[in-house]
């Protein structure tokens, strides 16, 4: 029975590292670039949500919403200030520029709510689902968790197939200067990618939360680098990769705790990684056929 | 393994090679991408002194060949001997110091390289001190390094480049970027030379001057040299031998004459002419 | 006569190189009459070996990433494995050797040779992977060290050394000393480092990095850079290369970190963690890719940054980050970059007109 519960944790953790993957992904796929503080936007909508409540007393809905409305004003806020203008330079300075934001978005956090980590309110209710007479419990944030993120892939999945920016974002990804020629307005298109991204990552800090309920300017940095290697994991720029690689990572990363060392699971999650790269150098599911974002 | 020119040649390989051990030797060669035959029973004999030319329309697979000599690509079927040695699964890096240099089609330079870096990194192979002489600049390394310099100088000058020693490869006229890359090539001292569309780009009269220097080059190294090119005025007048290729398959070869007059050449180029 | 101009006319990397030795060298003394006279703050002077230090693992990573242009993200492994290699080497050989700088000298080829031994063995698989691959799998190994490192246990009494791993299981005798604690890192660490030992290793890593570039090895990687396959096509075995490069990139590291380790009185593995990495990156690509002075001089300015920054107090790691930002939007923004090199092709115009004008007033 542990073992059914430490799976089902497994997938929750890994629930919020995909989410947080798919807004890695989409914008490698579409800006060819590593958005180091995408980690970093995650944990602004977490604060987001905890003041809406905490302070202003908002229903939950209404503070997640808030943390997305927030969180995709600021993706394209930096998108605009800060990798606009370095759309032609070479990748390196890109980079180093997201380090930048991150530096900056971390330690604006530090100066905005301090340094001490604030205890997120629980927003589902306690309740937990008892089975088999009570020996395997699973808890209602565990199950949103775990919903949230199968509807969002979906809805993505949808989104970039049928819908006409979806198209032309797939189109981004496979070669910007024949969309433009093809009449799409690329930088609404990367605009639209870091909107999405980050509404998304608005979600995954409010879920990571609830599950792990300290709030730290930092909160977002390890969950931020676990999902980058989740989305590599899966194959960058792949939708279905980042789906699958997070929900591997989270399982790998619960099993090492579990079975075989708590000190030791960073290490034996990115001991896999490189082994999955060194047998498959393009991720699990990073294949040209693939569809990328 | 070594096969001597056979005679009779096939018409193709000049008298003076005869009786001397084939440089190059590839019999039913040929590679699939994903299922499309790209190169299919690719034969060709070339003598130790030969200038070759391997023609076609676009597409027809004659850079996938340059590819498989040189091992970028692995072939599928058949076998490549250079020298009397086989080269599958040999790495390109290896294949070039077996002695087949090459140059590409669409030009690598080393750009940000100055143009005598770019030879001396040709010569890499044939400029030998151990790396704790180069670390302390013994009085060897200081000798070595002056000798491939004044040899890439020379070399350098078959094309009168030696004023653009000092320049940024990148920077240079197209032309030059193409003459530079076939120093490059002569740098690493092949037996066997690989020019991909040498004339691209270039006017009458730096093509007239080209073959000049390709004829020359061929006669000072005593070296073998296969020409991929479009320009027909180039190919008919330099090579001794040529061989067509159309969707991946050699449609014809002989000396430039016979090709000149071959029905079926001139169909794959011009279509077929309607009665 | 002829020959003496021969021999006085310096091409341009010749006067590269001699400018970053002085500069180096100015520095060291420079802060030494600064130390004498005293005006130097005791925050300053507890920074000296740190920036010596950032400037090895700056020159180090620009060899992996300038130079042959493969990005990493784990290089502070590699530091880890020298600073903790180093710092366990002195305390093992304290009792034995007295004399400062020799046990120095012994902890940094220790520290530098297992950083390189490891650079070589994690090089053979990883270096076939290209671009962000091997970014991710390189910050994924910084990870892991990091990991290990933070749960090693290692110790020595008069039976000899003792390890453990997760857990402290070492025994030690009476009278036995721990040298590394897990989680608590390595602590009582002789510090043998001093600021003469760094500004040495310091010119030391130029000159290795200037020779290597001097030499046919370097433009091999240079050409590899440029173009891997035309590189292979004249005859360079690039993952031979690849390898050599990445190898002494980390033996470099590795003696940048037995200098950093030896410099405090304890140290944790938790230090050398994807920050660190990210903080060297940002030193080489500030300096310049492949530009060896750029390294040094953006490794120096900032670490002392932040400290000119301390009036901003709370606010300086913000203004930090705002500078590393404005620094890449301008550098790399095109209009300002033309500006740029107009304005200094003017100044040297006029340099010429000065000097040709002031030769002829002589004559």
């Amino acid at each position: 029975m542990s073992f059914l519960s430490h799976l089902i944790n497994g997938i929750s953790l890994g629930s919020i590292y995909a989410i947080i993957a798919l807004g890695y992904t989409m914008v490698y796929g579409i800006a060819k670039m590593l958005n180091f503080a995408h980690g970093d936007v995650i944990m602004v909508g977490a604060y987001v949500c905890f003041f809406a409540l905490n302070s202003f007393g908002l229903p939950p809905v209404v503070g997640v919403l808030l943390a997305m409305l927030i969180c995709t004003a600021l993706g394209i806020l930096i998108e605009r200030l800060a990798y606009k203008p370095l759309r032609a330079a070479p990748s390196l300075a890109v980079l180093i520029t997201a380090i930048g934001v991150s530096y900056f978005l971390q330690n604006g956090a530090l100066l905005l709510w301090g340094s001490n980590s604030k205890v997120f309110p629980s927003i589902f209710n306690n309740a937990a689902l008892h089975l088999f007479d009570g020996q395997l419990t699973i808890g209602v944030t565990t199950l949103i968790t775990i919903a949230a993120c199968v509807v969002i892939m979906i809805g993505l999945t949808l989104f970039t197939g049928n819908t006409k920016m979806g198209k032309a974002m797939r189109a981004c990804s496979e070669d910007k200067d024949a969309a433009i020629l093809m009449g799409i307005n690329v930088n609404r298109t990367i605009s639209v990618t870091f909107a999405i991204g980050s509404a998304l990552a608005a979600i995954a800090g409010v879920l990571l939360c609830s599950a792990y309920p300290l709030l730290q300017p930092t909160t977002g940095s390890m969950p931020g680098i676990k999902a980058f290697t989740a989305a590599v994991f899966g194959g960058i720029g792949s939708i279905p990769g980042a789906f699958l690689g997070g929900i591997l990572l989270g399982i790998i990363e619960i099993f090492a705790k579990a079975y075989l060392s708590t000190e030791l699971s960073d290490a034996i999650v990115f001991l896999v990684l490189i082994l999955v790269l060194l047998i498959k150098p393009t991720g699990l599911l990073g294949k040209k056929t693939v569809v990328k974002v | 393994m070594e096969r001597l020119v056979p005679t009779p040649s096939l018409g193709v390989i000049p008298e003076r090679d005869s009786g001397k051990p084939l440089i190059l030797d590839i019999h039913g060669l040929g590679i699939d991408f994903g299922g499309l035959h790209a190169v299919e029973d690719f034969t060709l004999l070339i003598g130790h002194t030969e200038i070759a030319g391997l023609i076609g329309p676009n597409g027809a697979g004659k850079t996938t060949v340059f590819n498989l000599i040189t091992s970028v690509y692995q072939p599928t079927r058949g076998v490549i001997l250079f020298d009397g040695y086989d080269t599958r699964g040999k790495r390109p890096d290896e294949v070039c110091r077996m002695g087949i240099a090459r140059t590409f089609q669409n030009i690598r330079l080393f750009k940000d390289m100055s143009v005598l870096d770019n030879v001396l990194v040709g010569m890499h192979n044939h400029v030998q001190y151990s790396m704790l002489s180069a670390f302390l600049h013994t009085p060897s390394y200081h000798r070595k390094e002056k000798e491939a310099r004044d040899k890439a100088m020379e070399l350098l000058s078959l094309f009168d480049m030696q004023h653009m020693a000092k320049w940024q490869a990148g920077s240079l006229p197209y032309g030059a970027q193409r003459r530079l890359e076939i120093v490059r090539a002569l740098a690493t001292e092949p037996k066997l030379l690989l020019l991909d569309e040498p004339a691209a780009g270039m006017n009458p009269a730096e093509t007239a001057e080209l073959m000049q220097n390709i004829r020359s080059i061929r006669d000072r190294f005593g070296i073998a040299i296969l020409l991929i090119e479009h320009d027909m005025s180039l190919v008919m007048g330099i090579c001794e031998g040529i061989a067509v290729l159309n969707y991946g398959k050699i449609i014809a070869k002989g000396s430039p004459e016979q090709i000149r007059n071959n029905p079926t050449v001139i169909e794959a180029y011009l279509g077929k002419q309607e009665a | 006569m002829e020959q003496m101009k021969k021999k006085l006319h310096l091409g341009k990397t010749n006067r590269e190189k001699v400018t970053t030795f002085g500069l180096v060298i100015a520095l060291y003394v420079f802060v030494e009459i600064l130390q004498r006279t005293g005006n130097l703050s005791n925050l300053m002077r507890g920074q000296l070996v740190p920036i010596c230090a950032y400037m090895i693992m700056a020159l180090s990573l620009n060899l992996t990433v300038g130079i042959l242009g493969e990005l990493s993200l784990g290089h502070a492994g590699f530091v880890s494995i020298g600073a903790f290699t180093g710092v366990t080497v002195a305390s093992l050989l304290r009792p034995v050797v007295s004399q400062n700088w020799i046990l120095f000298v012994i902890a940094l080829v220790a520290g530098g040779t297992l950083a390189g031994i490891v650079g070589f063995l994690i090089g053979i698989p990883v270096l076939r992977l290209r671009g962000d691959y091997l970014a991710i799998v390189t910050l994924a190994f910084g990870e892991i060290v990091k990991s290990l490192v933070n749960n090693l246990y290692i110790g020595f009494d008069q039976n000899g050394i003792h390890f453990a791993f997760l857990h402290d299981t070492l025994n030690l005798a009476e009278g036995g000393k721990k040298i590394i604690a897990g989680p608590m890192g390595a602590t009582t660490i002789p510090k043998v480092s001093t600021f003469l030992a760094g500004v040495l290793l310091v010119l030391f890593c130029l000159y290795f990095l200037y020779r290597l570039l001097g030499s046919k090895m370097g433009r091999a990687i240079k050409a590899m850079r440029d173009n891997s396959i035309a590189a292979e096509s004249v005859g360079i075995n690039i993952t031979r290369y690849k390898l050599t490069a990445f190898t002494m990139s980390a033996f470099m590291a590795g003696m940048g970190g037995v200098l950093f380790g030896l410099n405090y009185s304890s140290i944790i593995a938790g230090k050398f963690n994807v920050d660190l990495s990210i903080l060297i990156l940002v030193f080489v690509v500030l300096g310049g890719l492949g530009n060896l002075r750029g390294s040094i001089i953006a490794a120096g300015v900032l670490t002392v940054l932040p400290e000119l920054l301390r009036s901003l107090r709370d606010y300086r790691m913000l203004a930090y980050s705002i500078v590393l930002i404005a620094i890449m939007l301008i550098t790399n923004n095109q209009i300002l970059v033309q500006w740029w090199t107009q304005r200094k092709k003017d100044l040297k115009n006029m340099f010429t007109r000065l000097r040709k004008s002031g030769q002829g007033g002589e004559g």
